[in-house]
C-alpha cells in the first residue's frame, strides 16, 4: 500500500502519548454510544479511527472534545488525565476540533467567525487579523480574514475551520470526515496540509470511513464497531478489504450492478433546463440528459455545482425555463404536487428537512407527498385506515426496525427513516425516481437494502435519477454517468472503466476528451461510453475484489 | 406494537393544562395574599358565585363567542400563521353584518334569508381583511404577525368612521349612541333554555359554534386539505417537497381564519343586542390565549373557552367584595403561559420515551438521528 | 419570522446561496441626498397645500417625541432578535415600562422612575427568555402570552396602588413629576425666521428650533442608546457574542459561548430598553400613567427594526419616519395628513412609473393606482376623518413593510428556539 504518511514528529520512546482514552463509554435514552473505549494516540502523528455510519465515531470525538460528557472512563492529555466538560476545557487542552458539518456563521466575516470566544487572545480587531494572515501563511491556507464566510466556497470554509482551531493554539487536531465533500484532487491538498502541520509536531486525529484514504494518510489506525474498539493496527500491516472487515464484521456489500436492463423507451427527457437566482446568477445551465426505462443515470459532482438545484427544478420546486418531458407529458408548467402524481418518486437529499415530518406518525408520513393518492385518500378526504395498512406492509417490506406506526419518525434512526422513505415512494410505482444521496447517513445495512431496492427499481423498467458524492455507489449503480459542474454537465463517463481518480478529476472541472473512460458529451445527445482500456484496478474503489470483471 | 391509544401521545395533552391551572392557581393565591386578602374564602366565593344558574348561563355565552374566536386562531396556528387580527376582522365583519341585516332595502325579505345573508357577509368580511394581511406575506414578505396586528388598529379606525350617522350608523332618538339599524325581530335567533333553575337563555347562535367546531376538526384531520395544512405548520420545508403550494395555502388558511373570525361577533348581534354598538371588540386575543390553551384541539378549545368564561364570570363576584378582578386576568394570563410551558415540556419527554422505545425494540446500536445530533445526516 | 422557510427556495449550495446580494447599509453620501429630498419635498407640500403644521418647530418636536418611544421599542426588538430571539412581548414590557415608570416617578421622583421602568421592562424580558430559551417555548406565543398578563398585571398594582390616590385610579396614576428638559442656547431665536414661512428656509428653521430646544433628558439618552448599541454590538467580544448566538448558535456552542446567557441577555436588555420606552411615554410625553398608552407602539417598533434591516442607523431612520405620522394625530393631524396625501400621491407615481419602466407590472400598476386614488382623495376632501388619523401610523407601517421587506437580512437564527447539543 502507500507509504505511511510523513515524517512522524519528535517522539521519543517512553513520551506519553498525546491523546489517551481508557474505558470511555456514553449512553442516550435507548442506545449506548460508546461502550469501552480504548484509544492511544502519539504526538506528531495522523491517526485515524475508521468505522462505519453510527458506529460511534462522532460521538466519541464530541466526548473528547467536551461536548459531551462520557458516563465511564478517562480522558489523558499528555500523560495527565483531562476532565473535559466544556468545549472551552478541551481549547484549554490543545484540542481542536474541526466539524464535518462547519460550524460557521455565514453573515459574519472570517475574522468575526475565529476571535468568537477566543477574543483574549488578540481581540477582535486588527491585531487579530494579523495573526490570522500569519497562520494562513505559515500553515499555506490562503484565508483572508475580511471576507464574508457566506461568500466562500466549501474548501476556503474548510480552511477556515483549521485556522480557528489553529488560532487557539491547538497541538492536537480532531478532524471529522473532512473528505466528505471534496475532490479527489482536493482532498490531496487537505492531505499535504496535514503532513506540514504533523511536521510541526501537531497531532492529528482523522475520522474516516474512507478506507483508501485513510490508508494513504494515516500513521495509525484504530477501528471502532457498534460502539466499541476492535482493533488498532498500521496501515503497512492491513489492506483496506481487512479493514473492511474489522469494520463491519462481514464483507462489505458492493453498489455493483451485472446486467444491463436499459431499453429504450426515454421515460425522462429534459431540454435546455436552466435555472436563475433572482439576483441573475445561474445555477443551472442549459442541461439537457435523457432518462430510459430501466436505466440509473447518476450525477457526479462536488456539493453546491447545481445538483440540488437540478433536482428541485425537475421536481418543480424551483423556477427554470427549458422543457421536461415525462413519459411523453410536458410537465415544465405543472406543480410539484402534479409532477409527483403523474410518477416522480423523491427521495431526498435532506431526508429531516424535505422527506418527513419528524414530529408526526409514520403512517402520517407514509402520506406524505402522496396525500392525494391511493391508498391514502379518496376524493377529499384522508383514508387513515388505509394508510395505516400499507404503512404496516412497508414497514414489514422494507425492513423498518421500528416499535410501531404510531411512533414519531424523528425517534427512528437515518437508516430507518430512509427505508421508509424508499418503500414509500417506490409503493406509487413511480416511471422515474429521483434519489439525491440516498445513503448518506445510513448504516451499512440499510445502505445495503437501499441498494438492493435501486436495483430491483432498475429492473422493473423504473427510470432512476441518482446523486451521490459517493464515487463508488455512482459508479457501481450507474448505467450512465454524467459530470455536473458549475451548473453543467462537462463530462460523460462508462461506469464500467472509469475509475474514482478520473471521476475527481472531471468534478473539478478539469475535463478533458481523453481517450479512455471520461468524454465531453455530445451536444444534445447522450455521450457513447467508450470502450477503452481497462485503467489499473490499483485503485481500491473497484469493490474491493479486483478480480470482479468490469462489466463490458 | 403500540396501539393507537398509546397512552405517551395521549397523556401529555391532558396533564399539561391541568398542571398548568394548577400552577396558575398557585399565583393567583400568592398575588391575592400580597394584596393582603383572604385567599380561600375569595375562591370560594368565585365558585359559589360562578355555579349559580345565570352565571353559568352567562359563562356559556361567553363561550360561545370565545369559541369562534379560538377556532380563528387555531386555524392559523395549525399552518404556523399567527393571526392576531382575529379583532379587527370580526369588528368590520360584525358591523358589515348588522349594517346588511338592518337595511331598509332589505325589509322584504324574509328573516332566514336575512340571517343567512348576514352570516355569508360576515364570513367573507372576515376573510376580505385577513386576506391582506395573507397577500402582504406571499408577495412582499410582510410578517402576518405585524401586518394583522396594523390591521386592528386600521380596522378600528375604519369602524369608527363607519359607525357615524353619515355611513352606516343611526342614533335612536333619546339616545347618545351611535348603532347600527336595529334588527327586525324576524332576524333575532331565540335562545335556548338549557340551564335549570333560571330564565336566562344560551345563545341559539351557539349551535353553529358548535358545528364550525366539528367541521374544523373534520376539515383538518380527515381531509386532504387539512394534511398539507399540518404539514406546513409542522415543516414547511417538507410540506413544499409533498407538493403543497406555500403561496395558496397562505392565502386561503388566512381566508379561512379571518372567515370563522367574522363569526364572532354575530351570536351577540343575532342573541343579544341586536345592533352594533362602539363597544365591539376585544375578543381578538382572547382567542390566541384559549387556542392556546386547548392546543388548538376542538374539545381542548371548547373547555378553554368555558374555562375562560368560567374565570372571567366569577370575577363579578370580586368587585363586589372590595378584591380587584384584575386577579383573574393575571390568572388568565399565567394559565396560558404555563399552559405553553407545560406542553413544551411535555413533548420533549413524550419524544425521549419514543427514542428509548425505539431503541429497546430495535436492539440496534444505532444514536437516533434527531437525538442531540444535529441534522442526523451522520450518526456516532 | 415565522414559516418563512415556507416562501423561500432553500438556498443554493455551499458555494454561495442566491439571497440578495447584502448591501452593506446605505453610503453616506446617498443618505444625506435622501434627507435633503425629502426635507425640499415637505416643504414643497407646505407650500402647495397651505398645511403650515408640516413643518414647524411644534410637529418637528412632536415628531420627535413621538420617534423616541417607537425607537426605544425598536431597539428593545433588536438586541433580542440580534440574539436570536423574537421578541413579541416588546408591548407588554412597554406597559410594564408606563406603569413602574410612573410609580417610581410619583413616590421618588423622575429619576427614580426611570430606574423602575429599566427594572420593570427588564423583569419582562427575563420572563420572556425563561419562557423562550429555557423552556423552548415558541417566541411568538410567549411574547402574545406576556402582553396579555401584562396590561392584566398594569390593572392589578393600579389597584393596590394608584387606585387608593388623589388623581389616580384603575386605569391611570395621578401627575407624575417629569425628567427635565434642556436647550440648546440661541436656537430658539430661529422662531422669527420660521415664522416668515418662506420655503425651505422657514422649514429648516422650523425643523432646527424643534430638534434642538426643550428636548427631554430622556430624549437624548434614546438617542445616545442607537450609536451606544452599533459600538457594543459591532465592536466589543460581547457584542460579537451575543450577535453570534443569533446567527449561528451552534457555531457558537462549539467555541464555548454560553448560548443560552447570551441569549437572556439581550432579551432582558431588550426588555429594559423597552421599559424605558414606556416611561417616556408615562412620564415625557404626558405626565401620568394611563392604560392603553402604548397604543401598539411596541409593534410599530418592531416595524422599524425591520425597516432598519436590524441595524441601528436604519431603525432610527425608521422611527423618526413611523414617529411623524404619529405625531401628526396630536396638531392638526387632518389637515396634515391631508396634504401628505398630495405628497404620497406624487412618490408613489414616481416609484409606480419606475416599477413599469422595469417591466414590474403588478408592483408598479398597484403603486399608481394608489398613487391616483391619493391624489384623487386629496382634491376630493377637505381633511381626512379623524379616525383615519389615529391609524396613519399603523397603515404607514404597513406600507413601508411591504415596500422594504424584500431585500432584508434578519439574523440567521432568529426565531427558532435553541437547545443545547441538538
Amino acid at each position: 500500500m502507500a507509504e505511511p504518511a510523513g515524517t512522524a514528529g519528535p517522539a521519543g520512546a517512553g513520551a506519553s502519548p498525546a491523546v489517551e482514552l481508557r474505558g470511555i463509554t456514553k449512553r442516550f435514552p435507548g442506545v449506548v454510544a460508546n461502550s469501552d473505549i480504548h484509544l492511544k494516540v502519539d504526538r506528531g502523528t495522523v491517526h485515524a479511527i475508521v468505522g462505519e455510519n453510527g458506529a460511534g465515531k462522532s460521538t466519541l470525538m464530541k466526548i473528547l472534545y467536551g461536548m459531551y460528557r462520557p458516563d465511564e472512563g478517562e480522558i489523558l492529555i499528555d500523560g495527565r488525565v483531562a476532565h473535559l466538560t466544556t468545549p472551552q476545557h478541551a481549547i484549554a487542552a490543545g484540542i481542536g476540533m474541526v466539524h464535518q458539518h462547519f460550524m460557521l456563521a455565514d453573515n459574519l466575516t472570517v475574522l468575526e467567525n475565529v476571535t468568537l470566544g477566543a477574543e483574549k487572545v488578540a481581540g477582535i480587531g486588527s491585531r487579530a487579523a494579523a495573526k490570522i494572515r500569519d497562520i494562513s501563511r505559515q500553515y499555506g491556507l490562503g484565508v483572508d480574514p475580511d471576507a464574508l464566510v457566506e461568500e466562500l466556497g466549501v474548501g476556503d470554509r474548510q480552511r477556515v475551520e483549521i485556522i480557528k482551531v489553529l488560532y487557539r493554539g491547538a497541538r492536537i487536531l480532531i478532524l471529522d470526515e473532512p473528505t466528505a465533500v471534496l475532490v479527489p484532487q482536493e482532498v490531496d491538498e487537505l492531505f499535504g496540509n496535514l503532513r506540514q502541520l504533523t511536521r510541526e509536531g501537531l497531532t492529528i486525529i482523522f475520522i474516516s470511513h474512507k478506507l483508501h484514504e485513510v490508508l494513504s494518510v494515516a500513521d495509525a489506525i484504530t477501528v471502532i464497531r457498534r460502539g466499541t474498539t476492535v482493533a488498532s493496527v498500521l496501515p503497512g500491516e492491513v489492506t483496506a478489504r481487512q479493514l473492511a472487515t474489522l469494520m463491519v464484521g462481514s464483507e462489505l456489500p458492493s453498489p455493483e450492478t451485472r446486467e444491463s436492463t436499459v431499453t429504450d423507451d426515454v421515460v425522462l427527457r429534459v431540454r435546455d433546463l436552466s435555472v436563475h437566482t433572482a439576483t441573475g446568477r445561474t445555477l443551472i445551465d442549459d442541461v439537457s440528459l435523457d432518462i430510459r426505462r430501466g436505466e440509473v443515470l447518476g450525477i457526479a459532482g462536488v456539493e453546491g455545482n447545481g445538483q440540488a438545484e437540478l433536482v428541485e427544478a425537475i421536481m418543480g420546486m424551483r423556477e427554470s425555463t427549458g422543457s421536461v418531458v415525462l413519459a411523453g407529458t410536458d410537465i415544465d408548467s405543472w406543480a410539484t404536487r402534479q409532477r409527483r402524481e403523474a410518477g416522480i418518486g423523491y427521495i431526498p437529499e435532506d431526508r429531516q428537512r424535505h422527506g418527513l415530518l419528524l414530529d408526526a406518525t409514520l403512517w402520517e408520513n407514509r402520506m406524505l407527498g402522496h396525500q392525494t393518492e391511493k391508498p391514502n385518500s379518496t376524493g377529499f378526504l384522508l383514508n387513515r385506515a388505509g394508510a395505516r395498512r400499507d404503512t404496516t406492509r412497508i414497514v414489514a417490506a422494507y425492513d423498518v426496525r421500528t416499535p410501531g406506526i404510531e411512533v414519531s419518525a424523528g425517534a427512528l434512526s437515518g437508516g430507518n427513516q430512509q427505508k421508509l422513505i424508499v418503500g414509500r415512494e417506490m409503493s406509487h410505482h413511480p416511471k422515474v425516481l429521483i434519489a439525491a444521496h440516498p445513503t448518506r447517513g445510513v448504516d451499512v445495512g440499510a445502505q445495503a437494502a437501499i441498494w438492493d431496492h435501486i436495483r430491483q427499481a432498475r429492473r422493473d423498467g423504473m427510470g432512476v435519477l441518482l446523486i451521490s458524492a459517493d464515487l463508488d455507489e455512482l459508479i457501481g449503480l450507474s448505467d450512465t454517468l454524467r459530470v455536473i459542474y458549475r451548473g453543467r454537465f462537462v463530462a460523460a463517463a462508462d461506469p464500467a472503466t472509469v475509475t474514482p481518480e478520473q471521476l475527481g478529476l472531471a468534478m473539478t472541472g478539469a475535463a478533458e476528451p481523453q481517450s479512455g473512460s471520461v468524454a465531453e458529451p455530445r451536444a444534445g445527445s447522450v455521450a457513447e461510453p467508450q470502450s477503452g482500456p481497462a485503467e489499473s484496478p490499483g485503485g481500491p474503489h473497484r469493490g474491493e475484489d479486483p478480480s470482479k470483471g468490469v462489466a463490458e | 406494537m403500540k396501539g393507537r391509544f398509546d397512552p405517551v401521545r395521549i397523556l401529555p395533552p391532558i396533564v399539561a393544562p391541568i398542571g398548568a391551572l394548577l400552577i396558575a392557581v398557585l399565583v393567583s393565591a400568592l398575588v391575592l395574599s400580597l394584596g393582603g386578602n383572604e385567599v380561600f374564602s375569595t375562591f370560594q366565593s368565585m365558585y359559589e358565585y360562578g355555579t349559580r344558574p345565570d352565571t353559568i348561563n352567562s359563562i356559556l355565552n361567553k363561550a360561545v363567542y370565545y369559541y369562534f374566536a379560538a377556532i380563528a386562531a387555531a386555524i392559523g396556528f395549525r399552518m404556523g400563521l399567527f393571526n392576531i387580527g382575529v379583532d379587527g376582522q370580526y369588528r368590520l365583519a360584525v358591523l358589515f353584518a348588522g349594517a346588511l341585516g338592518g337595511a331598509s332595502f332589505m325589509g322584504s325579505v324574509p328573516g332566514v334569508i336575512k340571517i343567512v345573508l348576514m352570516i355569508v357577509v360576515a364570513m367573507l368580511v372576515g376573510a376580505a381583511w385577513a386576506s391582506i394581511a395573507g397577500f402582504l406575506k406571499v408577495t412582499r414578505g410582510v410578517s402576518e404577525v405585524i401586518s394583522t396586528i396594523m390591521l386592528n388598529f386600521i380596522a378600528g379606525g375604519l369602524f369608527a368612521w363607519l359607525l357615524t350617522t353619515e355611513n352606516l350608523g343611526v342614533r335612536a332618538p333619546g339616545s347618545n349612541s351611535v348603532t347600527t339599524r336595529i334588527l327586525e325581530k324576524d332576524t333575532w335567533i331565540p335562545g335556548l333554555l338549557l340551564i335549570p333553575g333560571t330564565n336566562a337563555r344560551v345563545y341559539g347562535f351557539g349551535i353553529i359554534a358548535i358545528l364550525v367546531g366539528a367541521g374544523y376538526w373534520f376539515m383538518v384531520e380527515r381531509t386532504r386539505f387539512g394534511f398539507d395544512l399540518r404539514a406546513t405548520g409542522l415543516s414547511p420545508s417538507a410540506a413544499v417537497a409533498s407538493g403543497v403550494d406555500a403561496k395558496r395555502m397562505v392565502v386561503v388558511t388566512m381566508m379561512l381564519s379571518g372567515a370563522v373570525a367574522g363569526l364572532v361577533g354575530l351570536p351577540e348581534l343575532f342573541g343579544q343586542t341586536h345592533a352594533v354598538a362602539e363597544n365591539v371588540g376585544g375578543y381578538g386575543f382572547t382567542g390566541i390565549a384559549i387556542a392556546l390553551l386547548g392546543r388548538n384541539h376542538p374539545i381542548g378549545m371548547l373547555l378553554g373557552a368555558v374555562l375562560w368564561g368560567a374565570l372571567e364570570s366569577s370575577a363579578q363576584i370580586l368587585d363586589l367584595n372590595d378584591i380587584p378582578k384584575e386577579t383573574v386576568t393575571i390568572m388568565q394570563g399565567t394559565t396560558v403561559l404555563a399552559v405553553v410551558i407545560a406542553y413544551e415540556l411535555t413533548t420533549r419527554l413524550t419524544r425521549r420515551v419514543q427514542q428509548r422505545r425505539v431503541g429497546e425494540t430495535t436492539g440496534a446500536i444505532t444514536v437516533p438521528a434527531s437525538a442531540g445530533v444535529g441534522t442526523g445526516r451522520t450518526e456516532a | 419570522m415565522t414559516a418563512d422557510t415556507l416562501l423561500t427556495p432553500s438556498p443554493g449550495g455551499a458555494t454561495g446561496s442566491d439571497t440578495p446580494i447584502r448591501k452593506r447599509g446605505i453610503g453616506l453620501p446617498t443618505m444625506l441626498l435622501l434627507v435633503a429630498g425629502g426635507l425640499v419635498a415637505l416643504a414643497a407640500a407646505r407650500v402647495i397645500t397651505g398645511a403650515d403644521d408640516l413643518t414647524s418647530s411644534g410637529a418637528t418636536r412632536a415628531a420627535l417625541q413621538a420617534a423616541v418611544p417607537i425607537g426605544l421599542a425598536g431597539l428593545g426588538g433588536l438586541w433580542s432578535e440580534r440574539a436570536g430571539v423574537v421578541n413579541i412581548g416588546l408591548e407588554g414590557m412597554m406597559i410594564f415600562g408606563t406603569w413602574f415608570g410612573a410609580f417610581g416617578a410619583y413616590n421618588w421622583g423622575a429619576w427614580a422612575g426611570l430606574l423602575a421602568a429599566l427594572i420593570g421592562g427588564a423583569l419582562g424580558g427575563l420572563l420572556h427568555a425563561l419562557a423562550t430559551v429555557t423552556f423552548g417555548v415558541d417566541h411568538i406565543v410567549s411574547g402574545v402570552a406576556i402582553t396579555i398578563l401584562a396590561s392584566g398585571v398594569a390593572r392589578y398594582l393600579s389597584s393596590l396602588t394608584f387606585a387608593n390616590e388623589e388623581g389616580g385610579g384603575l386605569n391611570q396614576s395621578p401627575s407624575v413629576p417629569q425628567p427635565p428638559r434642556v436647550s440648546v442656547p440661541g436656537v430658539d431665536s430661529l422662531g422669527g425666521l420660521e415664522r416668515k414661512q418662506w420655503f425651505l428656509v422657514s422649514d429648516l428653521a422650523g425643523i432646527v428650533r424643534g430638534t434642538l430646544t426643550n428636548v427631554s433628558v430622556l430624549t437624548i439618552i434614546a438617542i445616545l442608546l442607537v450609536p451606544l448599541t452599533w459600538w457594543v454590538l459591532w465592536r466589543t467580544s460581547f457584542g460579537l457574542r451575543l450577535r453570534s448566538v443569533g446567527e449561528a448558535p451552534h457555531a457558537s456552542e462549539s467555541l464555548g459561548v454560553n448560548v443560552y446567557l447570551y441569549k437572556y441577555y439581550g432579551v432582558v436588555i431588550s426588555g429594559a430598553i423597552a421599559g424605558l420606552g414606556g416611561a417616556f411615554l408615562s412620564m415625557v410625553a404626558s405626565s401620568i400613567y394611563r392604560e392603553g398608552q402604548t397604543g401598539g407602539r411596541g409593534y410599530i417598533g418592531l416595524a422599524a427594526m425591520i425597516f432598519g434591516n436590524w441595524r441601528p442607523g436604519g431603525l432610527a431612520a425608521g422611527s423618526m419616519l413611523f414617529g411623524y405620522t404619529d405625531a401628526l394625530q396630536l396638531r392638526r393631524g387632518a389637515e396634515s395628513i391631508h396634504a401628505l396625501l398630495l405628497l404620497i400621491g406624487a412618490l408613489l407615481l414616481v416609484v409606480g412609473g419606475w416599477q413599469l419602466y422595469r417591466r414590474k407590472f403588478v408592483v408598479g400598476g398597484v403603486a399608481v393606482v394608489i398613487a391616483v386614488l391619493s391624489v384623487v382623495a386629496y382634491f376630493a376632501t377637505d381633511r381626512v376623518p379623524v379616525p383615519f388619523v389615529q391609524f396613519a401610523p399603523h397603515l404607514t407601517t404597513l406600507v413601508v413593510l411591504a415596500l422594504a421587506a424584500q431585500r432584508l437580512r434578519p439574523p440567521a437564527a432568529d426565531g427558532i428556539p435553541y437547545r443545547r447539543g441538538s
